[in-house]
């Protein structure tokens, strides 16, 4: 109890300081405000933000797609890692293929998606889904195949089916496992996401991003991406929470 | 089924592990026999690798033997038969995302027990090992002794004949195996249940069974039965009676030569 309020409070003070920092440093006039706006600037830009009419239309576009490449990664990734966790041979063959291309940095294909999809949102969606697929594949794989071998035998000492001993022992086994890569899951996507929006788009929180930097609004681009990062905290808040529900037993 | 058939009969029985030629080929059973009767607690003691856990399985329809024969009522084994048998593993088999009281329920849910039934069976049998203030814990919130009390309740919901236990003592401390020991003698005497009982502890051994069937070395099959009789319930004054000494060194003499033969240690002859 007594370090958990300790930890709150370095916390605190670490955040506090690079805002002190912050401050000093533009207050000093030895950074230019066009490269480090000043922080009353940022927060009259941010509170700004709501009453501007184009922003939430972007926001809404940037969720729109977080939200369809987050269930079409859940979806397939959940069903690609019950296919391979299904054999021992399965497992052996495509988990390392699987990591393999979990490891190749996946933003490269995004010029081919805008090839194919365009510049709306299905371009980003598709490579959200796509960086977003390989933790939650492999974590289903891992959390599936894992199953304590007891916790089996168990079931099947007590008469399980196979259809009994996947829904009653081996899904809750794997749950925390699957739960996880979701997290993870979510916010590659969520970083893909953005990162794609500056690239090449036409509306989302990354173009606008993008568009205020390069008309110089730097006070603005640093509300946008204070927001940016607000959303991808809540993001994580979100998913742990469920995740945390998941492993209710473990917390007991 | 026949009346006068025995509980278990075991009869020439083999098991392998991995294929043939391989080098790491073990041969863990090699023909053990065994009749146990209705109601009899018979416990199977042995050197590491004998292959007594690996008959329990075998007896419990988790594996099918290499060769020979195994019946439970006259039946021959051909799987699992959660009828009529119920483990208790070794380390604790309890499923940590359900509480204790879901924990006793799920056997019963995997056979079709309607849903009343099986929460006054799991409370019943809950009772019976003294859990009934735990049935809305989690397994990882209780003690070793209690985990494995909790199994023994999920064993009994299932009502079965048969009770096949695995080492339930082994993760335990001495002084909590030999309390638990004396719980389950009264509990037991009570159930009117054939059991087979694997242990590395020979004074449990005598202390529970009615018969112990000592092990040789790997390829292990049954080198002698020692009958204990005693009444049961068996009681703390039996545990330190010169009776069960005198038993307990018996085994100990049984296995010495097939325990140095397993560490790899010359065997020691007489006069030397």
């Amino acid at each position: 109890m007594n370090s958990r309020v300790t930890q709150r409070l370095v916390q605190a003070a670490f955040v506090a300081s690079i805002a002190l920092l912050w401050h000093f440093a533009t207050a000093s006039g030895r950074v230019a405000p066009l490269l480090l706006p000043p922080m009353p600037a940022v927060g009259h830009e941010l509170s700004a933000l709501a009453a501007d009419a184009d922003f939430w239309p972007d926001l809404r576009t940037t969720l729109f797609e977080l939200v369809m490449a987050f269930l079409l990664a859940a979806a397939a990734g959940t069903a690609a890692g019950y296919a391979v966790s299904r054999t021992r041979y399965a497992v052996r063959t495509f988990e390392p293929l699987m990591a393999g291309m979990y490891a190749v940095p996946a933003i490269l294909l995004f010029p081919l998606y805008v090839l194919f999809f365009g510049l709306g949102p299905g371009s980003k969606i598709a490579i959200g889904a796509t960086i977003a697929f390989f933790p939650v594949a492999l974590s289903t794989v891992t959390g599936l195949s894992g199953v304590n071998r007891l916790y089996l035998t168990a079931a099947r000492s007590m008469g399980a089916s196979s259809g009994q001993t996947f829904r009653l022992v081996m899904l809750p086994a794997a749950l925390p496992a699957i739960l996880a890569g979701l997290r993870i899951g979510a916010n590659a996507a969520f970083m893909a996401i953005l990162g794609a929006e500056t690239i090449a788009s036409f509306a989302g929180l990354g173009h606008r991003i993008v568009s205020m930097a390069e008309s110089m609004d730097t006070a603005k681009m640093f509300a946008n991406i204070v927001l940016a990062m607000s959303v991808a905290a809540m993001i994580n808040i979100a998913v742990s929470a469920a995740e945390k529900r998941g492993w209710k037993h473990e917390q007991a | 089924m026949t009346p006068a058939a025995p509980a278990i009969r075991v009869q020439n029985v083999s098991q392998t592990y991995g294929a043939a030629g391989d080098p790491r080929r073990v041969v863990a059973l090699g023909g053990a026999s065994l009749e146990i009767a209705r109601g009899e607690m018979v416990c199977l003691v042995g050197p590491s690798g004998c292959g007594k856990s690996t008959l329990l399985n075998l007896i419990g329809g988790l594996a099918t033997p290499e060769s020979g024969n195994i019946w439970i009522d006259g039946e021959p084994v051909r799987g699992p038969q959660p009828q009529k048998v119920a483990f208790v593993f070794q380390e604790s088999a309890l499923f940590p995302w359900r509480t204790i009281q879901e924990n006793v329920e799920l056997g019963m849910e995997f056979q079709g027990v309607p849903v009343s039934e099986r929460a006054s069976r799991a409370r019943e049998s809950l009772a019976t090992a003294g859990l009934s203030a735990f049935a809305s814990h989690y397994p990882r919130q209780l003690s070793g002794g209690m985990k494995q009390r909790a199994q023994l309740a999920r064993a009994l919901a299932l009502r079965t004949g048969i009770l096949l236990m695995d080492e339930p003592f082994a993760a335990l401390d001495e002084q909590t195996r030999m309390v638990f020991g004396e719980e389950l003698s009264l509990l037991l005497a009570n159930a009117g249940k054939t059991i087979v009982l694997v242990t590395h502890s020979l004074t449990e051994a005598v202390f529970l069974a009615d018969r112990v069937a000592v092990f040789s070395a790997r390829p292990g099959r049954i080198k002698q039965i020692v009958s204990v009789d005693e009444e049961h319930p068996r009681r703390q004054s039996f545990m330190t009676s010169p009776k069960l000494a005198q038993l307990r060194n018996e085994l100990y003499d049984l296995l010495h030569d097939e325990i140095r033969s397993t560490m790899n240690l010359p065997v020691a002859e007489p006069g030397q």
